[in-house]
C-alpha cells in the first residue's frame, strides 16, 4: 500500500458518498415530482403537465439505476465497507424499488387515468402527502446512515409515523368508496389506486425496520 | 564451513518461515478476517515492517543471538531450530495461534536435557504465566481501548465510508508498527544463532557496508516473508473469525490493544523511561503477542456482551494449542538430537567442565551458597551440569537459581590474553581505556570467566556489573555483551 493508494483510498470513498447523496437527492426529488403531478392529475386529469411530470419521474428513474449500478460497483471495487457491504447494496436496492414504483405509478394514472370523486380529493391529497413525506423521511435516515449512524434513529419513528398516517387515510378512503354509490368497478378501481399509493409508504416502512437492524449491527 | 554453514542455517529459514506463518498472522489476522484489508496487502505491509525491523533496530549486537545462544554447538542449534520450527508448522497446519519464541524455548529445554545441562526454572515458568497473564492484560487492554475509542467515535461525526476508510488506515498503520515490532524482536530468535557460521562476507551498496549480520538477518526476513504469504492465511482466520466474528472497529481494536499490551509490559525501553525520570516503574511481564491478541478479542466480546458468541472450543484449542507447543518441541527436539548425534555422528553439544576450585568455593560463599560443606569437592572435574549439581547436592540443599549460580562459577571456561587479538575487539563495544585494561592482562591466563572479570575490575572498576536496577540494566547489558565478546576473541585450548 503506497501513499497514492492510501490517498485514492479516501478519494474514492468520498467520490462514492457523492453518489450516494446524489441517488439520494434523486429519490427525494421524484417524491416532490409525484407529489405535484398527483396535484394535477386531481385537478386537470391527464394533461401535457402530468405526463411532463411522469416522464420526469421515469428520466429521475434512469439516472437512479445508473448510480445504483455505479455505487454497487464501487463497494465492490474499493473493497468498502466490508462488513456492511451487503446490507447497504440490500438498502440501495430497495430504495431504487421505491422509485420504479413512483416510476410505474405515474404511468399507470396515465394509462388507466382513474376518475376520483371531488369529494376525495382532498384525502387523495392527504394520502399523498403522508406517503411522500415518509419516503422523504427514509432518504433523510438512510443520508444519516452514511453520514452519521448515530443519529439515524432519530428519523426512522418519523417513517413509521408517516406511513401509519398514510394507512389510516387509506382505510378512511376505503370506506368512503364503497358506502358511495359508485359502480362497484369503479370502486374497485379506485381502491386499487389507493392501496398503490399506501404502497409506497409500507416499502419505506420495510426499509426502516432494516436500517435499524443495520445500525444496531455498525453500532459496534 | 560455507555449505555446510548454509545446511545448518536452512533450519534457522525453516524457523523463520514458521514465525511467518503464524506469529505474523497476529499482527494483520483480525485486519483480514474482517475483510477490511486484502490479504495481499497485508502480507506485502507486514513483510515489508518485518524486514525494516529486523534490519533497523534487529541487528543491534544486545540482540544478536537470542534464546537460541545457550545452545553451544551448531548442530544443536540447527536441531533445536528444527523442533521449533516443526512444531509451530504442526500448529499452523491446524489454524493454532502460537509464539515461536515459546517454542524455541521448548527446545532448549529439550535440548537440556539431552545434554544433560541444568534448565532454569524461571523460562518454564515464563511461559506458563503468559498463558494466563497475557490473555487478562490483552482482554483488559481490549475492552479499555475498544470502550475508549467506540465512546470518543459517538462525538465524531464521520460519514460511513469516512470512518471505513479511517479505520483501515488505522490497521494498515498499527498493523505495520506491530509487524516492525515483531522484526525487530525475534529475528534474532530465528537467525542469530547462525552469525558463526555463515558465509557471508561484508559488502559495499549504494556507499552503505552491508555485514553479514545484515545480510543474514535479511536472508531471514525473506524466509519470514514466505511464510507469511505461503501459510498465514488459516491462523489469521483463526484468530479474526474463528474466536468471534469482529467488526472493523473492533478488528483494529484488538490489533491496537496487541501493540499496546507489548509496550506497556515488555518494552525495556519504556521502563528506562520511567526510571530516569523518577517515575514508578510498570513491571515488566513476559507477554507474547499471540496471547495478547487473543485475549483482547475475548475482551472485547466480554465488553461487548456477547461472551455468548465466543467460540470457547476454538478459545480452549488455542489454550491446548500453546500449553503443547513447548512440551511437543522438547520431545521433538530431544529425539532429533539423537538422531543427529546418533545417526549422523553430528556434534550437538560443546562438552563444558565443571571444577571446583578454592576460588571458586569463593565466589559461591559471596553468593549466598554456604561453601564450608563442599572442601571435599575442591579439585574434583564433572562433564555435565547435572553431574556437579547432583555432588553438590549431597551435601546442600540447592533452589534452582543457586543451581545457576554454581554452573556459573564453576564452570571452566579458559582465557588467554593475546595482545595480537585486542584489534579484534570491536571499536563499537570497547573504548580505547577498556582496552588499554586488557593489553595490561597480556600474556595471562585464567581458569574462569570470573577470574578475567576480577582482574579487569581490579585494574578500573568501570568494568563491575552495576547492582541490578532498572537504570543499570542498559549498562550491566552493555557490560555482559563486552565479557561475551572478549570470550569469543581470547578463548584457548592448551595444548596438552
Amino acid at each position: 500500500m503506497n501513499l497514492s493508494k492510501g490517498f485514492s483510498m479516501f478519494y474514492g470513498s468520498r467520490a462514492l458518498e457523492n453518489k450516494i447523496d446524489e441517488f439520494l437527492d434523486r429519490i427525494s426529488e421524484a417524491g416532490l415530482i409525484y407529489r405535484k403531478a398527483i396535484h394535477v392529475f386531481l385537478e386537470h386529469g391527464v394533461t401535457e403537465d402530468f405526463v411532463t411530470h411522469a416522464e420526469q419521474i421515469g428520466h429521475i428513474e434512469s439516472r437512479a439505476d445508473e448510480l445504483r449500478r455505479e455505487i454497487e460497483t464501487g463497494l465492490y471495487e474499493q473493497n468498502l465497507i466490508p462488513d456492511l457491504r451487503a446490507d447497504v447494496l440490500s438498502l440501495v436496492e430497495d430504495l431504487d424499488a421505491i422509485l420504479n414504483a413512483y416510476d410505474s405509478s405515474g404511468y399507470r394514472f396515465t394509462i388507466e387515468q382513474p376518475v376520483f370523486p371531488a369529494t376525495l380529493h382532498p384525502e387523495m391529497l392527504a394520502i399523498v402527502e403522508s406517503v411522500t413525506n415518509s419516503v422523504e423521511q427514509i432518504t433523510i435516515a438512510a443520508r444519516t446512515f452514511f453520514r452519521d449512524f448515530n443519529s439515524c434513529r432519530d428519523y426512522i419513528h418519523k417513517v413509521r409515523f408517516y406511513e401509519s398516517e398514510a394507512d389510516r387515510i387509506s382505510t378512511k378512503i376505503k370506506r368512503a368508496v364503497y358506502s358511495s354509490d359508485l359502480p362497484l368497478a369503479n370502486k374497485m378501481h379506485i381502491c386499487s389506486f389507493v392501496e398503490m399509493i399506501d404502497n409506497l409508504a409500507d416499502m419505506a416502512e420495510d426499509i426502516t425496520d432494516k436500517l435499524a437492524i443495520y445500525v444496531i449491527k455498525r453500532d459496534n | 564451513m560455507g555449505m555446510t554453514g548454509l545446511f545448518f542455517l536452512s533450519s534457522g529459514l525453516f524457523l523463520g518461515w514458521s514465525l511467518g506463518a503464524n506469529d505474523a498472522s497476529n499482527v494483520f489476522g483480525t485486519a483480514v478476517a474482517s475483510r477490511m484489508v486484502k490479504f495481499k496487502t497485508a502480507a506485502l505491509l507486514c513483510s515489508i515492517f518485518l524486514m525494516l525491523g529486523a534490519l533497523v533496530d534487529g541487528v543491534g549486537a544486545a540482540h544478536t543471538l537470542g534464546a537460541l545462544g545457550a545452545v553451544n554447538a551448531i548442530g544443536g542449534a540447527f536441531v533445536t531450530s528444527f523442533a521449533a520450527a516443526f512444531t509451530v508448522f504442526l500448529m499452523t497446519k491446524y489454524g493454532l495461534p502460537v509464539s515461536v519464541s515459546q517454542a524455541v524455548v521448548g527446545a532448549i529445554i529439550g535440548w537440556n536435557w539431552f545434554t544433560d545441562s541444568v534448565t532454569d526454572l524461571s523460562s518454564v515458568v515464563k511461559i506458563a504465566s503468559t498463558w494466563v497473564a497475557c490473555p487478562v492484560l490483552g482482554a483488559i487492554f481490549g475492552a479499555l481501548i475498544f470502550a475508549l475509542f467506540h465512546k470518543i467515535s459517538k462525538h465524531i461525526h464521520l460519514s460511513l465510508l469516512q470512518r471505513d476508510a479511517l479505520t483501515r488506515l488505522a490497521m494498515i498503520v498499527t498493523g505495520a508498527f506491530g509487524s516492525y515490532a515483531l522484526g525487530a524482536n525475534n529475528m534474532a530468535n530465528v537467525v542469530g544463532v547462525f552469525i558463526p557460521v555463515v558465509p557471508f562476507t561484508e559488502f559495499s551498496f549504494l556507499g552503505m557496508d552491508i555485514s553479514p549480520v545484515h545480510q543474514l538477518f535479511f536472508v531471514g526476513s525473506v524466509a519470514v516473508a514466505v511464510g507469511v504469504y505461503t501459510y498465514s492465511y488459516k491462523v489469521m482466520m483463526t484468530v479474526g473469525k474463528g474466536l468471534l466474528p469482529l467488526s472493523p472497529f473492533a478488528s483494529w481494536a484488538v490489533v491496537l490493544s496487541q501493540s499496546v499490551v507489548l509496550f506497556i509490559f515488555a518494552s525495556e525501553g519504556l521502563e528506562y523511561f520511567l526510571a530516569s525520570r523518577n517515575l514508578p516503574t510498570i513491571p515488566l511481564v513476559p507477554v507474547s503477542s499471540t496471547q495478547a491478541v487473543v485475549g483482547a478479542v475475548i475482551g472485547i466480546g466480554i465488553y461487548k456482551g456477547a461472551a455468548k458468541n465466543i467460540d470457547w472450543t476454538v478459545f480452549l484449542r488455542i489454550m491446548c494449542g500453546w500449553v503443547i507447543t513447548p512440551v511437543i518441541t522438547a520431545l521433538v527436539c530431544f529425539v532429533s538430537l539423537y538422531v543427529m548425534k546418533n545417526l549422523f555422528d553430528q556434534p550437538v553439544h560443546t562438552p563444558k567442565t565443571y571444577i571446583i576450585s578454592h576460588g571458586v568455593l569463593k565466589e559461591f560463599q559471596e553468593h549466598g551458597i554456604q561453601a564450608n560443606s563442599l572442601q571435599s569437592l575442591v579439585g574434583k572435574s564433572y562433564e555435565t551440569g547435572k553431574a556437579i549439581v547432583a555432588d553438590v547436592k549431597k551435601h546442600l540443599d540447592l533452589s534452582n537459581k543457586q543451581e545457576l549460580l554454581i554452573l556459573k562459577y564453576a564452570e571452566v571456561v579458559k582465557l588467554k590474553i593475546d595482545p595480537t587479538k585486542i584489534n579484534k575487539l570491536s571499536d563499537h563495544l570497547f573504548s580505547a581505556e577498556e582496552k588499554e585494561n586488557l593489553a595490561a592482562l597480556s600474556g595471562k591466563e585464567f581458569n574462569y570467566r570470573w577470574e578475567l572479570e576480577d582482574a579487569l575490575i581490579l585494574k578500573n572498576p568501570s568494568w563491575k556489573k552495576q547492582p541490578e536496577t532498572v537504570l543499570n540494566k542498559k549498562i550491566n547489558n552493555e557490560i555482559a555483551e563486552q565479557y561475551k565478546m572478549i570470550e569469543g576473541v581470547f578463548k584457548w585450548e592448551p595444548q596438552d
